[in-house]
């Protein structure tokens, strides 16, 4: 299926990029970490375990039991810090 | 009935805001604000300036769903919050939070809850720039400890 990933803050910095479409057989969002991990490189960094790492499904905080569908929004982000 | 949130560049006017809030309202007999402003130091650094990043579309959604939450908790009429982006110096106006209710007791409260809330479950970054550079602020276990003491667990700050 199609994936939109969207990085922020530290993330996206380490990354190097904001946004990008992935396609992937990844069930769930563990799933898809983990693949993006095995790419090595600021991925296996930057979204390492371990790491404050948060997530987002279609814009909702999510865990990463979350299931993805067809074209579903995923977000990486640190900790937010806002206020 | 107004419950609106705005995510904008530039400043705002708190007693316009005020004003707007509670206009042709006569049930209202409290408005409580919060103002959040840029220190000059955090951490033990002085900060020239900080970058403020979110993420559109869901920074709107999550607060509309705290403004939800906080209409179903407490007797409230109207809340109106207000956040900066981008680049800001200290002294400046970040977020600003204000809610009318009849008595003060629940304005109070549910200004309180916003706030902390917002602190925790918001996607917006603070990046500071210091003498020693520029860094990301990092995310405090005391914000997560203060939305618990609403029955809401956050683990906004724990490693995954």
């Amino acid at each position: 299926m199609n994936v939109t990933l969207k990085y922020f803050a530290s993330i996206r910095e380490a990354i190097g990029q904001g946004s990008e479409s992935v396609s992937t057989h990844a069930a769930t969002l563990s799933a898809l970490r983990e693949e993006l991990i095995a790419r090595g490189g600021a991925y296996a960094d930057a979204l390492a375990h371990g790491r404050a790492v948060r997530m987002a499904l279609n814009q909702d905080l999510c865990d990463e039991s979350a299931v993805l569908s067809e074209g579903c929004e995923v977000a990486f982000f640190p900790p937010v810090t806002g206020g | 009935m107004s419950f609106t949130v705005s995510i904008q560049t530039q400043d705002f006017d708190v007693s316009q805001e005020l004003a707007a809030l509670r206009a042709g309202d006569a049930r209202v007999g409290a408005v409580c604000s919060f103002l959040g402003t840029v220190r000059e130091r955090n951490d033990g650094s002085s900060v020239a300036s900080m970058e403020l990043e979110h993420y559109p579309g869901m920074t709107e959604k999550s607060i509309a769903a705290m403004m939800d939450e906080a209409q179903k908790r407490f007797d409230i009429y109207a809340a109106r919050v207000i956040h900066r982006v981008g680049l800001l110096h200290p002294e400046d106006q970040i977020v600003f939070v204000a809610v009318t209710s009849a008595h003060r007791g629940e304005s109070f409260k549910a200004c309180e809850f916003l706030m902390d809330y917002l602190k925790t479950q918001a996607p917006f970054w603070k990046k500071e720039v210091t003498p020693e550079g520029a860094r990301w602020v990092d995310a405090r276990v005391s914000d997560d400890q203060a939305l618990a003491r609403w029955g809401i667990e956050a683990s906004n700050s724990v490693a995954s």
